[in-house]
């Protein structure tokens, strides 16, 4: 294979080759006293103006082009620009530090998000591709049958990529806000300019090129700080072999820190003040009344004798930021409760395995654990995103091939992450545990002011107790560098392959939204009979309106949609996982089976999720819907019943129901193994 | 073009392989991971065995399942004329 390379190889081994000169020469630069800023900003736009450039070379007119890449992509490339694709902003930034938070809890979503692929390989890649459709739905709609269904499968790939997307170009206005100093809306509109410059002019065509050329940035910069740190901790370059030495030393440094009397003591403290806030959660309103007065009556008592008047502006200031209404109190002060009451749990040892004084609570977190990776395997195999990738390569055999390539490429970053966190975890307790908070290393501080980091001495012994350090899951890998003492060129390459993740990822998501609206609604549904040209003028319109729409959704900043991205695999593996697989291997299964099958596993995933998130919801007139979780299973794993329950249904309803008649001929085409061009 | 009953039973042994995966697959991911606590006794080159399987060795199996799988289809394809490369 190394011989002869094909021209295609050449192209991005030259440009690979000419993105570590420019690191080069802006580390060169920055040696010579180049300021931080610009480094960031050169980093931004030489990596966007690259997937500009491949946009504008690739654009394209042809139908075919646009939706599935003229189904001309080599399996290997074809493997990166999956990878890159799956990849998000989340798995770059955010699953490092999951790791560092939870241990071997975290694995989950390693084992999750590399699993699914197996699924994908077996099931779906060689069919999906053998049939050739352009989407999801479109592939449905042919095996089923019917309008309705084409329908419900738009709607649910719609619903899973909406919020996946607004998370990824959140994660933009973050990075670039952090990094070249942007202002996080500026950065949101940054971010939509680098996705459409790859999308709009070029559909799946050049998204796929510069998925390419994005996976070779992020992964890049995803190896190379920690593999300096590794040669800086253990003098061996290869984190993912070194840090079993280290896990050692770490499960050492926990047995010998997590219970010296100053770690009890602090977090005894932390209990004492979550109680003290569940207590005024329990007394409002009066309590709010109570604190005010108090502070009254303080300041009253200051302006008497002759106090500072600094004393007595704090005090005033304290009153003023008092919640307003006891609402706002309770809501504010059961925040503080739940991080009061987190930090005042005993820490977790990083390799021990479901974690808990009783066996209860070891299997609740055992079925969590498997619940959980059913739920990220099942949803990865489900994610149209994904899927409509292996419907570009040119053979079946080829899409079969690829799927290797991609969970190939994928490894290379889920085998890291958990290095990351042990190293991490490493410093921290080397450095930062019980060290004097004068003298913390300099990162700490420079973290603490972005807010990321926080410190608090509760017990006021000016030592940092483990309990008293709370960290951002995202800090883990963007402090990284600096934690290794890497120059600042690192950290900008850091930032570039973040961008990359989010970007990548992004544009993904919004041609899937796009494709299933202008071909499978507009197309199928409303005008069959439009001119080529014309549906491609739809489709350009339509990722206008859905970028735009995604890009306003994100800078608002909505809370809540870093939680709501965990539910995207539940949803998704619900609504199609079942269907697509009994699609495949059961002739028998049926249109109204199929149906009945994905809205009912649809619905039972929202309605545990709803159920289980959400005590109230004000505009719909609902009260006191919480409930009890069914079997100890969170919310982030509410696929676990919606897919068990599609399938019940699909099957069930499809035997009563008369066989389709077309499924037969469907099949022998999708089963064999000459693939349609 | 291939007889039916030859075509049948290229379907049939692709089933029986995707099945026989699957169960692999099955095992290694739930029933494996269901004994985590107890495995996690063992260590290895200093690393705990359901820290470590969990971290890389699971991932890797994965990459192996998918290129046995598609090394068997490349040879039924060939056996049964299907090839098209």
């Amino acid at each position: 294979m190394f011989g002869h390379f094909t021209r295609l190889q050449r192209y991005y081994l030259m440009y690979t080759g000419s993105f570590l000169v420019f690191i080069f020469s802006l580390w060169v630069l920055e040696r010579h006293g180049m300021p931080p800023r610009w480094i960031g900003y050169a980093f931004l736009f030489f990596t966007i103006s690259i997937y500009a450039a491949i946009g504008i070379v690739s654009r394209t007119s042809d139908v075919s082009e646009y939706y599935v890449a003229g189904r001309r992509v080599p399996a290997f490339f074809n493997g990166m620009a999956t990878g890159a694709d799956w990849m998000s902003a989340a798995s770059f930034m955010g699953l490092a530090g999951t790791l560092y938070l939870s241990g071997y809890q975290g694995l989950a979503y390693v084992i999750g998000w590399t699993g699914g692929f197996v699924l994908v390989a077996l099931l779906l890649a060689p069919y999906l591709r053998r049939f050739g459709a352009f989407t999801i739905p479109d592939f449905l709609g042919a095996r089923y049958g019917g309008n309705t269904i084409r329908l419900v499968a738009v709607g649910s790939a719609i619903l899973a990529s909406f919020v996946y997307v607004v998370a990824q170009i959140y994660g933009v206005g973050v990075i670039t806000s952090r990094f070249v100093s942007l202002q996080f809306e500026i950065g949101v509109f940054v971010g939509l300019a680098g996705i459409l410059v790859c999308s709009f002019l070029g559909g799946m065509r050049a998204v796929t090129w510069t998925q390419v050329a994005q996976y070779v940035i992020l992964i890049i910069a995803y190896l190379t700080p920690v593999a300096i740190l590794s040669w800086n901790v253990t003098g061996v370059a290869v984190p993912q072999l070194a840090y079993g030495k280290v896990l050692q030393e770490v499960t050492r440094l926990e047995h010998e820190l997590f219970n010296t009397p100053a770690e009890v003591e602090v977090r005894a403290l932390f209990k004492e003040r979550a109680d003290q806030y569940a207590q005024k959660i329990m007394q409002l309103p009066y309590s709010l009344v109570h604190e005010r007065d108090a502070l009254t009556t303080e300041i009253n008592t200051l302006k008497a004798s002759d106090a500072q008047m600094r004393d007595i502006v704090a005090l005033e200031r304290q009153r003023r930021e008092l919640p307003h209404d006891p609402a706002e109190a309770r809501q504010r002060w059961e925040n503080l409760m739940f991080s009061a009451v987190d930090r005042s749990k005993p820490p977790i040892h990083h390799a021990e395995v479901f974690p808990g004084d009783t066996p209860e609570i070891q299997n609740a977190l055992r079925i969590n654990f498997l619940a959980l990776i059913f739920c990220l395997t099942v949803g990865t195999a489900a994610l149209p995103h994904v899927l409509i990738r292996y419907y570009t390569t040119p053979t079946v055999r080829e899409a079969r091939e690829s799927v290797f390539w991609s969970l190939l490429f994928i490894l290379l970053l889920y085998v890291t992450a958990p290095a990351y966190a042990v190293f991490a975890k490493y410093e921290v307790l080397t450095h930062l545990a019980e060290i004097p908070i004068a003298k913390l290393p300099g990162w700490v501080a420079a973290w603490t002011k972005v807010g990321l980091v926080t410190i608090e001495d509760i017990n006021r012994d000016g030592v940092l107790q483990l309990a008293e350090l709370s960290m951002n899951p995202d800090v883990i890998v963007l402090a990284t560098p600096e934690i290794a003492g890497m120059p600042y060129v690192v950290s900008g390459l850091v930032a570039a392959g973040a961008l990359a993740a989010a970007l990548s990822t992004a544009d993904g998501l919004l041609l899937t939204i796009t494709s299933a609206l202008s071909h499978d609604v507009y197309y199928r549904i409303f005008r069959p009979g439009a001119s080529t040209q014309f549906r491609l003028v739809i489709s350009k319109s339509l990722l206008l309106v859905v970028a735009l729409l995604a890009a306003t959704v994100a800078a608002q900043k909505p809370g809540t949609i870093l939680s709501m991205v965990a539910w995207a695999f539940s949803i998704a593996g619900s609504a199609f996982f079942p269907a697509l697989v009994l699609g495949i291997f059961w002739q028998r299964a049926t249109r109204l089976g199929a149906l009945a099958g994905m809205l009912s596993g649809l619905l039972l995933t929202l309605y545990y999720i709803v159920r289980l998130e959400f005590t109230a919801i004000p505009w719909m007139g609902l009260r006191d819907i919480g409930m009890a979780p069914w079997f100890n299973i969170q919310s982030t794993s509410a696929g676990v019943f919606g897919v068990a329950f599609g399938f019940a249904v699909t099957i069930g309803v499809s035997l009563l129901t008369r066989p389709d008649s077309a499924a037969e001929k469907f099949l022998t085409i999708v089963r064999r193994s000459r693939s349609t061009s | 073009m291939s007889t039916p009953s030859k075509a049948d039973q290229h379907w049939q042994k692709t089933r029986r392989l995707t099945l026989v995966l699957l169960l692999i697959w099955i095992l290694v991911t739930f029933v494996f991971n269901w004994f985590a606590r107890e495995l996690n006794d063992l260590v290895i080159y200093g690393f705990p065995v359901a820290f470590y399987m969990g971290a890389q060795g699971l991932l890797v199996i994965y990459l192996l399942i998918i290129w046995f799988y598609n090394r068997q289809m490349r040879k039924l394809d060939a056996e049964y004329g299907e090839d098209e490369a």
